[in-house]
C-alpha cells in the first residue's frame, strides 16, 4: 500500500493542532483500480469540521469507492486518506467507534424487529446514545415494533440511518441515502439530514440526485471518472456557466434540412445569452437576465423562419453544472 | 439496563437466536425430521417376530398343507394367476401342483423367498407324512442394542449433527453477505471474532436441545439403549457439531450466492450421507476406499457414538476417532479464517 504522496502530506501542519480543528476528513492523491478499471484517479478532497459535503456524479463515477476508501472498507492503491485526524492503519478501531455508516443497498435481517436490530448496533458502540433515542430521531416509534421485512423503502433508509447514528458519530458517511425511494419518502429523509446538521455533524453524502445535493450540501465535489472536475458551494457552481437560468427550445419543420438550419450566431448575439449546445435537438442556452433575452430570442428565431414546438425556462442546476461540464447528461448511464 | 444489553457477543448470540425460531422450516428439519426418519426406519425395519410369508398354490389341498404352517398364509391361485402375483411381490412363492410332485416357484435371490421355500416344503412334506428324525426345540433371543434401530439412531444422530451445523452455518452467512449485511457489520466497530462466536454459541444451546430431544424419544419409543457414559456421549455430540461448524465456515467463507453455497453443501455433504455408515456399516465398502471413508468426520462421529451407545465403549478407547473429529475442526476453522470474505 502505498504511503502517499509526500509534499501532500507536509501540507497537512502541526500534528497537534488537529485533535482539535483539523479537517474531519483529507485525501490526498487518492487512486483506485479494480482489474482494469481505474474507480478513482487521483483525488484530492478536505472536508472541515461540521461540514455537509456532497459527491456527486452519474454511476459509475467513482463515488461509492471513494466513500469506501473513507470508510476504511477499501484500501486504496495510492495517497492517503486520514478521518478525523486518523488513519485506517494504525486508528482503525479507534476510528469505528467514532463515525456512523450508512451504506448502499444493506439489507438488515428481514425477521429482526426495529428494536432488535438497533440494539445489536448500539452493543458495538463504547458510548453513543440509546436505542430509543435512536428510534425517535429517524421517526420509527410506530415501527419499533415491526419486523424489518415489513417496512418501506423509506422506512429501512430511516433504519439504516438510525444504526448509523446509535455510535453518536462525529462524522457521518451516508451512500447514496434516497436512492429508490419515493418523493416523498426522500423529503423525510432529507428533514432528518438537516436535522444532523443542526447538531452539527460532520456529513459526507453521496448522490447522483442534483436537487438533494442543491437542498442538503453546503459544498459539493461533482465526480466523473475517478476525478473531481468541480467543487464548491452548490450556488458557486451554477454561477460557473454564466447564467442563472436555462432556455430550452425545439424547433419543428426542420427534418427536411437537417438541425443546421438554425442559426445559431444572432442567438449567441443576444445580450444574456451566455452559451449555447443542443443535445438530441433540443437546444439549450444558459442565460441571464431572462426576462430581456426571452423575447428576443423569440424574435431571433421568428426572424428565421422557425417554428417552435418546445420551450420551457427553468433555473440553471447542478444537473446544467454537469451537462455543462461533460457534455453528458448525468443518467446517461 | 443490564450489563447484557451492551455486550455484543450477547447480542449477536441472541440474534442468531430470534432469527433460527423465526424460521419455521428451520425447526421442522432440525429437530422433527430426523424424528420421522427414526420412526420410518424403526417401522421398515422393526423385528417382526411373526413374520408371516405370503404364498400361493394351484390346489386347494396343497393350500391347506401350507396354511397350516404358522410362517406362511397361503391362497389358491391358478398358475398364470399365481405367476403374475409373484411378478409383482404379492407372493413370495408359488406352489404348482405337478403331476410328478411339487413345483416350487421364486426368486433364489430373495431371502424371504428362500424362506418361504423352506417353510412351504416342509409344511407340504409333513402334511405327506413326514416325521422329523431328531427332535427340535427353539429358544428366542430379542435382544435390544441389536436390532436396526438401534445401529441406525447413532447414525441418524450423526447425520443431524452434520446437517444442522453445516445448515445453521451457511445459510445465514450467505445470506448475510449476499444482502451485504456483513459489509455492514465491518464497517462498525463489532468485533469480527464475535460474529463467528455468536454462530458457535448459539449452535450449542441449539445442540443440547436437539440432541436430548432426538435421543429421549429414541430412549423412549424405541428402548435404544446408552450403554457408555452420557457425559462422553455428549462431548461426542459437541465435537462432531464443532467439527461440522468449521466445515460450514468454510463452505461459507466465499460463496457470494445461495446457488453456489448450495452446490457446495452437496458436494461437501453427499459423499458422507452414501459412504459414512448412517444406514448400514462402513465396513461393507471395499477395502481400498476404506482409509478414505475413515477419515470422514462424520464416519469417526458416528463410529464413536455406536461405539459409545451400544458398545459402551470409553472415549479414551476412542482416541483415533476424536482425532479426526479434532483434526475436522481445526484445519477447517484455520482455513476459513484465511480466506473469509466479508463482503
Amino acid at each position: 500500500m502505498g504511503e502517499g504522496t509526500g509534499s501532500a502530506v507536509a501540507e497537512l501542519g502541526s500534528r497537534a493542532g488537529e485533535q482539535a480543528d483539523g479537517p474531519s476528513l483529507l485525501l490526498r492523491g487518492v487512486r483506485k483500480a479494480f482489474a482494469d478499471v481505474q474507480a478513482v484517479d487521483g483525488l484530492d478532497l478536505e472536508v472541515p469540521r461540521g461540514e455537509c459535503f456532497g459527491l456527486l456524479g452519474p454511476n459509475g463515477a467513482g463515488k461509492t469507492t471513494t466513500i469506501e476508501m473513507c470508510e476504511g472498507l477499501t484500501a486504496p492503491d495510492q495517497g492517503t486518506v486520514e478521518v478525523l485526524g486518523l488513519n485506517w492503519h494504525n486508528g482503525a478501531d479507534a476510528l469505528r467507534q467514532r463515525i456512523g455508516i450508512q451504506l448502499q443497498e444493506t439489507q438488515f435481517p428481514d425477521k429482526l424487529t426495529v428494536e432488535e436490530t438497533l440494539r445489536m448496533f448500539r452493543s458495538f458502540f463504547k458510548r453513543g446514545i440509546s436505542v430509543e433515542e435512536s428510534i425517535r430521531t429517524a421517526q420509527l416509534e410506530e415501527k419499533r415494533k415491526s419486523r424489518v421485512g415489513g417496512l418501506s423503502g423509506g422506512q429501512k433508509q430511516r433504519l439504516a440511518m438510525a444504526c448509523a447514528l446509535v455510535g453518536d458519530p462525529e462524522l457521518l458517511f451516508l451512500d447514496e441515502p434516497t436512492t429508490g425511494l419515493d418523493p416523498q419518502a426522500r423529503r423525510h429523509l432529507w428533514d432528518l439530514v438537516d436535522g444532523l446538521k443542526q447538531a452539527g455533524r460532520t456529513i459526507i453524502l453521496t448522490t447522483h440526485y442534483m436537487d438533494e445535493a442543491e437542498r442538503l450540501c453546503d459544498r459539493v465535489a461533482i465526480m466523473d471518472h475517478g476525478k473531481v472536475i468541480a467543487l464548491g458551494t452548490p450556488q458557486q457552481l451554477i454561477g460557473t456557466i454564466g447564467g442563472e437560468d436555462i432556455v430550452e427550445f425545439a424547433v419543428s419543420g426542420i427534418e427536411a434540412t437537417g438541425h443546421g438550419s438554425v442559426d445559431v450566431a444572432p442567438l449567441l448575439a443576444i445580450p444574456g445569452v451566455q452559451s449555447h449546445r443542443v443535445d438530441a435537438g433540443l437546444h439549450q442556452l444558459s442565460v441571464s437576465e431572462l426576462h430581456l433575452a426571452v423575447p428576443r430570442i423569440f424574435a431571433a428565431l421568428n426572424q428565421q423562419g422557425l417554428h417552435l414546438s418546445e420551450f420551457r425556462t427553468h433555473s440553471a442546476t447542478l444537473e446544467d453544472v454537469f451537462v455543462r461540464m461533460t457534455g453528458r447528461n448525468l443518467r446517461d448511464e | 439496563m443490564s450489563k447484557l444489553e451492551f455486550s455484543s457477543l450477547y447480542q449477536l448470540t441472541m440474534v442468531r437466536f430470534r432469527l433460527f425460531l423465526r424460521e419455521p422450516e428451520a425447526i421442522f428439519w432440525i429437530f422433527f425430521f430426523p424424528i420421522l426418519l427414526a420412526v420410518g426406519l424403526g417401522i421398515a425395519f422393526r423385528n417382526r417376530p411373526a413374520d408371516v410369508l405370503q404364498v400361493g398354490a394351484t390346489t386347494a389341498q396343497l393350500t391347506q398343507a401350507l396354511a397350516a404352517d404358522k410362517g406362511l398364509t397361503a391362497e389358491t391361485l391358478s398358475e398364470a394367476d399365481g405367476t403374475h402375483a409373484l411378478a409383482t411381490g404379492r407372493i413370495l412363492l408359488l406352489a404348482i401342483q405337478r403331476p410328478d410332485g411339487v413345483a416350487y416357484k421364486y426368486d433364489d435371490t430373495n431371502p424371504d423367498a428362500r424362506t418361504a421355500r423352506l417353510l412351504a416344503d416342509r409344511a407340504i412334506q409333513t402334511a405327506a407324512g413326514r416325521r422329523d428324525a431328531v427332535q427340535a426345540g427353539n429358544e428366542l433371543v430379542h435382544e435390544t442394542g441389536a436390532r436396526y434401530i438401534d445401529f441406525v439412531v447413532p447414525g441418524l444422530l450423526g447425520m443431524n449433527l452434520m446437517g444442522s451445523a453445516i445448515w445453521g452455518m451457511v445459510f445465514p452467512m450467505v445470506e448475510a453477505r449476499q444482502k451485504k449485511l456483513l459489509k455492514r457489520l465491518v464497517a462498525s466497530p463489532m468485533p469480527k471474532w464475535q460474529y463467528l462466536a455468536s454462530y458457535l454459541l448459539s449452535r450449542l444451546a441449539m445442540l443440547i436441545i436437539e440432541v436430548a430431544f432426538f435421543l429421549s424419544f429414541a430412549r423412549l419409543a424405541f428402548g435404544v439403549p446408552f450403554r457408555g457414559s452420557l457425559w462422553q456421549l455428549c462431548l461426542l455430540c459437541l465435537l462432531t457439531s464443532l467439527a461440522f461448524s468449521a466445515l460450514g465456515l468454510l463452505v461459507s467463507s466465499r460463496a457470494k450466492t445461495m446457488e453456489a453455497a448450495s452446490g457446495l453443501m452437496n458436494l461437501v455433504m453427499l459423499p458422507m450421507w452414501i459412504l459414512s455408515g448412517v444406514f448400514f456399516s462402513a465396513s461393507r465398502f471395499p477395502a481400498v476406499i476404506q482409509p478414505v471413508v475413515r477419515a470422514l468426520p462424520l464416519t469417526a462421529a458416528i463410529e464413536a457414538m455406536r461405539g459409545n451407545m451400544l458398545q459402551g465403549i470409553g472415549i479414551t478407547h476412542m482416541m483415533v476417532q476424536v482425532g479426526i473429529l479434532v483434526a475436522w475442526f481445526f484445519v477447517p476453522f484455520g482455513v476459513s479464517l484465511q480466506i473469509f470474505r466479508w463482503r
